[in-house]
Order: structure tokens, then sequence, then C-alpha cells
């Protein structure tokens, strides 16, 4: 009967197809680590908010007048309310840290270098989605820190075109206009863009199959008669039992801060958002949430402002370059040499405290220089590639996997 | 000297949030007034019901807290009637919205600013500072209320509880300015610290109604996940055993 259905199905849609493809005889490297656990974390983080997004879209009112109290509605109001709320906003920040840990495991592990490009670009397309999507998202609960959030970043806009930042704005402030339209942008919009990328982050990846800690291609040693790699395992079952793991790991830390720490200090919800918007009383220090502080505080840092916006542009946009900035003979970071494992240590200490920075107010005194000091190092470890890179004592790589 | 003493401190504090790599929102950079710790336990209902009843008696004249309903106090314990009877002190129905006929322009004539509805406000400042911030008026001729506050500088709003807390004044001992208790009021010193941490506490609880709930549920979803990660990675072991 099974079969029976099952055959119905293939003869009309590639059913058994994909799913030995992409799942039961799609053959991951054995070897995978704790880094590969946030791939599959990131989709899950977006089902979710998807999900949690939906329920907050029956019951929140994107209109000037009462989107505020609609966000206390539904943590008063609607029935569990507060959880999904909790969940939205808690996942907004933890979907940024999945996707820098999933980041960070790609340039551990060389995983952007060739064939592995278009991987890369994609992934790269979805964080500028990602990052497009928290920024709509975080005017809706229209408290102070959003409205002037959203004042300050459409004034970078406005200093190289006004016009353009008119467009953007429907009026001369944010106003009811902008939160309509960014309201359109964060539950429609980008969502599909997004979930378009992830599809084909996801077939370019079954393309060229995933990357490993040793940086080594597992297709180089198949099996004579079955063609499978030596070092692959079928992503089905080992990958999915072993991708729960990593699932309930997430689920505590993601949990537990929502029950027991939501506001997580004032990183995921800041204080100042509990004070409706008030366009006529701006708050002393505006700063952004914390997964735009590293780029916040470039900016900040350069004392020009269109060349400021400048330099924020290209500290994100640098890393579409990274597969051909990369001249190392090896991929990963194992086998690398002291100049690149320095120059990537130097690299994540700057983005750290340019993080930390960028949450502080620029008056102290220390905060700008500090920023220069650190926005020359982020540039440097891309710029400077080429070279150090090449110049890299690496260590020979195995032929097969190491376990 | 003063700049020049906060300068010093925010760097301090600058570095060893820095290099600790710990990092607390609640310090701010030449913050000066040390905050006194809130008695908050949002699951002593006696306590909310008592920071209920101050609120509505002092509180809700001037400030609304106009994203609540009246029936939140029936989570503290009481009846419609009670609250009813004893906590809504106009016509209002328990269903309605706490609101106060204070409109914000004759607000913004007699005090300079309107009144901030307090629905959310202990989430604004933290409980803290609330709890500190209530306790430290002090008596100042330069204002026009005539009175000023170490917390909140040159802030609009009149001591509301002078008559229980009594009259302090700014008084400068041993180099340290510090607070002195110049008139007693109704209230000793701990019964205001008592009748200020409470209806701090019911602040707290109307801010986010269900903080219990929320800690309460937390515990038990806590618990099944980590049975649901033991289980997950037992799992996970039976299933690679065979892989090497």
């Amino acid at each position: 009967m099974v079969s029976q259905v099952m055959g119905w199905i293939d003869e009309r849609f590639p059913l058994t197809k994909v799913w030995r493809e992409h799942l039961a005889e799609y053959y991951a490297p054995k070897n995978f680590n704790f880094w590969y656990y946030f791939g599959s974390l990131a989709l899950l983080v977006l089902v979710m908010q998807i999900v949690t997004g939906i329920f907050l879209t029956m019951n929140y009112k994107p209109d000037a007048r009462f989107a505020f109290a609609s966000v206390e509605y539904i943590m008063r109001d609607v029935n569990f309310g507060w959880l999904i709320r909790y969940m939205h906003s808690t996942g907004a920040s933890m979907f940024f840290v999945v996707v820098y840990l999933h980041m960070m495991r790609g340039i551990l592990y060389g995983s952007y270098r060739k064939p592995r490009e278009l991987l890369w670009i994609i992934g790269m397309a979805i964080y500028l989605c990602l990052m497009g999507e928290a920024f709509f998202g975080y005017l809706l609960p229209w408290g102070q820190m959003s409205y002037w959030g959203a004042q300050v970043i459409v004034s970078l806009v406005d200093a190289i075109s006004p016009e353009v930042a008119l467009w953007i704005r429907g009026d001369y402030v944010i106003s009811d206009a902008t939160l309509n339209r960014f309201f359109a942008f964060h539950v429609i919009a980008l969502p599909l863009v997004l979930l378009v990328l992830v599809f084909l982050h996801i077939v370019a990846l079954h393309q060229v199959g995933s990357n490993n800690p040793d940086g080594i291609e597992i297709k180089n040693h198949k099996d004579p008669v079955s063609h499978i790699p030596l070092d692959g395992i079928p992503f089905h079952p080992y990958y999915t039992v072993k991708d729960i793991v990593g699932v309930s790991g997430y689920f505590i830390a993601y949990f537990g801060i929502i029950f027991f720490l939501p506001e997580m200090g004032g990183y995921f919800l800041e204080e100042n958002n509990f004070i409706p918007a008030d366009p006529l009383k701006t708050p002393p220090h505006i700063a952004p949430l914390w997964y735009f502080t590293p780029f916040y505080a470039i900016l900040r840092a350069v004392p020009q402002k269109q060349l400021g916006i400048a330099a924020m542009g290209l500290a994100v946009l640098i890393f579409f370059l990274l597969p051909w900035l990369d001249r190392g003979v090896v991929k990963s970071v194992r086998y690398r040499g002291t100049l690149y494992k320095s120059a990537l240590t130097a690299f994540v200490l700057s983005f750290l405290v340019l993080g930390y920075l960028g949450t502080l107010e620029p008056t102290i005194w220390y905060v700008n220089p500090l920023a220069r000091v650190c926005a020359g190092i982020y540039f440097g470890f891309f710029l400077l590639m080429p070279i150090y890179s090449r110049l890299d004592k690496t260590k020979p790589v195995p032929e097969r996997v190491t376990s | 000297m003063n700049h020049l003493k906060s300068w010093n401190h925010s760097l301090i504090q600058g570095f060893l949030i820095l290099f600790l790599g710990l990092s607390c929102a609640g310090v701010q950079a030449g913050e000066e007034v040390k905050l006194d710790k809130a008695p908050v336990d949002t699951s002593n209902l006696p306590s909310l019901q008592r920071g209920a009843q101050h609120f509505m008696n002092y509180c809700m004249n001037c400030h609304s807290a106009h994203l609540a309903r009246f029936d939140l106090l029936e989570q503290l314990g009481l009846s419609e009637k009670q609250v009813t009877q004893n906590l809504i002190l106009t016509d209002a129905k328990v269903a309605d919205y706490m609101t106060v006929v204070l409109k914000a322009k004759d607000a913004q004539n007699w005090f300079g600013v309107p009144p901030p509805d307090l629905t959310v406000e202990a989430r604004v400042h933290g409980a803290d500072w609330m709890y500190t911030y209530l306790r430290s008026f002090y008596r100042d001729d330069q204002r026009p209320s005539g009175w000023n506050n170490r917390v909140f500088p040159n802030v609009a709003m009149p001591h509301v509880l002078w008559a229980l807390q009594g009259q302090q004044a700014l008084q400068r001992q041993g180099g340290q300015e510090a607070l002195v208790l110049t008139q007693k009021g109704s209230l000793s010193p701990q019964e205001y610290d008592q009748f200020v941490g409470d209806l701090v506490n019911f602040l707290v609880f109307m801010s986010e109604p269900t903080r219990s709930a929320r800690l309460h549920l937390g515990l038990w979803v806590m618990g099944f996940l980590l049975i649901l990660f033991l289980v997950a990675r037992a799992l996970k072991r039976e299933f690679w055993k065979d892989i090497h």
C-alpha cells in the first residue's frame, strides 16, 4: 500500500529522489564538530521567527497611534502572547548569534574557498537580507529606540541622497507612513527573499558538498564500487540525529534567555524601547542592537560622515570578496601557520571590541580612538590577506579526514 | 573636580568591563548615586496588594497606567468586588484601562512635563532605580516645586510621599553628600522603605504581569529540555557507534 502510494507520487513528483539526494544519500563528512551545528540551527531559527511572527501579526497594529500599545496588549491580554513575543525578540538576536557563528565556521575552515564561492556569496546575501529584516522589524514596537534608531540609519541615507531618504521614509521624519512600509518589508518582502535565498544556499551546498574541519574534499576518495565517499556518511540518520542534540542544546540557551533574562540586560530588549516613540524627544544616547554595533562603531570612528558611511558599508560588503582575497594553499585553520592564525585572532578580537564600543556613548574618550585602531585591524585582516595568506607557513594536509 | 572623578570612574569601569568581558547595561558611565537593591518578589501577594493600594492612592492621580486594565489587580488574589470597592477610586469598570483625567496639556503647564505613563516604567529604569529614586527626594528652595532628587536631579515631580517619609535635606558630611531626615514623617524610615518597596514591587508586577508565570513555567521548560538533551545525546551515541 505504502509503496503503491509512493509509486503514484514518484511518477508525478520526485519525492523519493529528493529524499535520497538531499537526506538519505547525501554524504556529509563524518568529522563535523561543534561549529557545524549552526547551519541547521539557522534554518530552525528562521522557521521559528516566521511562525512566531505570524502569530504576532494577528494582534500587532502597524499604526503609529496603536503600535506600542498593541505590543503591550500582546504581552498582557493575548494568551501566551508574552511567550510568543519573547520568542520572536530573543529569536531575532539569537539569529545573529547563530549566523555569526556559522560565518565564523566558514572562515575557520575555509568553507568559502573554491568550489564554494557561490555558496559563500549566497550566504552573504542572506546575511544582508537578515540585517534588513532586523532593521525593519526593530521599528515595529514603536518605542524610543525603534524610532530614533531608524531615524539615525535613515539619516545616513539622507547624508548621501535626501531624495532617496524621503522616498524610504515616505515623510520628512520617521512617521506612520514609515511604520507601515517597514511593516510590509518586515513581514512579507524580506521573508520571501530570505526563503528563496536559503533554498538557493542549500541547493548550492548540495551541489558542491559540505566542507569539513580539515578543509579537504571527501569526494577525492570514493569507494571504487559504490562511488560513495569513503569519509562520508548519510546526512540522515547520522546528522539528523546529531542535530537534535544541537537543537536541544540551543533550546536550553534560547529558552533560558526567554524565561529568565528576556531583556538580556538591555542587549536583546533595550530599556528605552519601553518608552513610546516621541518624535520631539531625542534620547541622549542612541545605540542600535548589539548585532549592528561593530559596524556602528566603525561609522562613528570616521570623522567625516560620508566616509564613515562608506567605511561601514565596506566593512559589511568586504566579506563577499573573501574567496578571492585568501591565497593560502590550505583551507582549514588547522593547517595554517602562525601568521594567518595571528591575523584571524586579531580580527575576531577587533570585531568583538568594536561591537562593545558601539554600545557605548562616543563621548567617552577612548571609544573612538580605540574603534579606529580596531577598524584598522578589521580592514587589515581582509586587505592584507592576499599577502599574509600566501607567506603563511602551512602544515601538510592529510589525504583523509581526521577524527 | 566632580567631573574629573566621574571621568576617572568611567575609565576604570570601562576597562574593567572590557577586560573581564562582562558588561551590564545598568552600569552607566558617570552615574554617581549608588542604587539600593529593591526588594522585588512578584510572588509575594500581600506586598503586591499593599503596593497596588499605594499606587492607587498616591500615583494614579497624575500618572496613568493606560496599557493595563483594573482587572490586572484580580491577579493579586483579590476578587472583582474587592477591586471595585477598594482600589478603583472612580466610576471605572474593572475591564477599563487605568487612565487618569489629568490632561497632558494641563500637566505640561503645571509641572513642565506631563507625568509619564507608569505601566511599563519599571522596565525603563529598573526596580532599583525606582526604589532609590522614591527615597531620595530632598528640600531644595531653588526648584519651583521646592523639591529635588539625588537620583533624578531637577526632577519635575514634587515629593508626593513627603507626609509619609518626612523631609530630607542634602548635607555634606566629611566630603560626601548625604540625605538627612530633618523632619519626621508619619512613617518611620523602615516603614517608609517597606512602603516604597511594596510600591516598586507592584510597579514591577504591572510592567510585566506574566513575570511570575514566566519564571515558574521556565523551570519546567528547562527541566524538560535537559531531559530532551540527555535523551538526544544517548540516541546520537547509539546511532554513531559504528562510525569511526
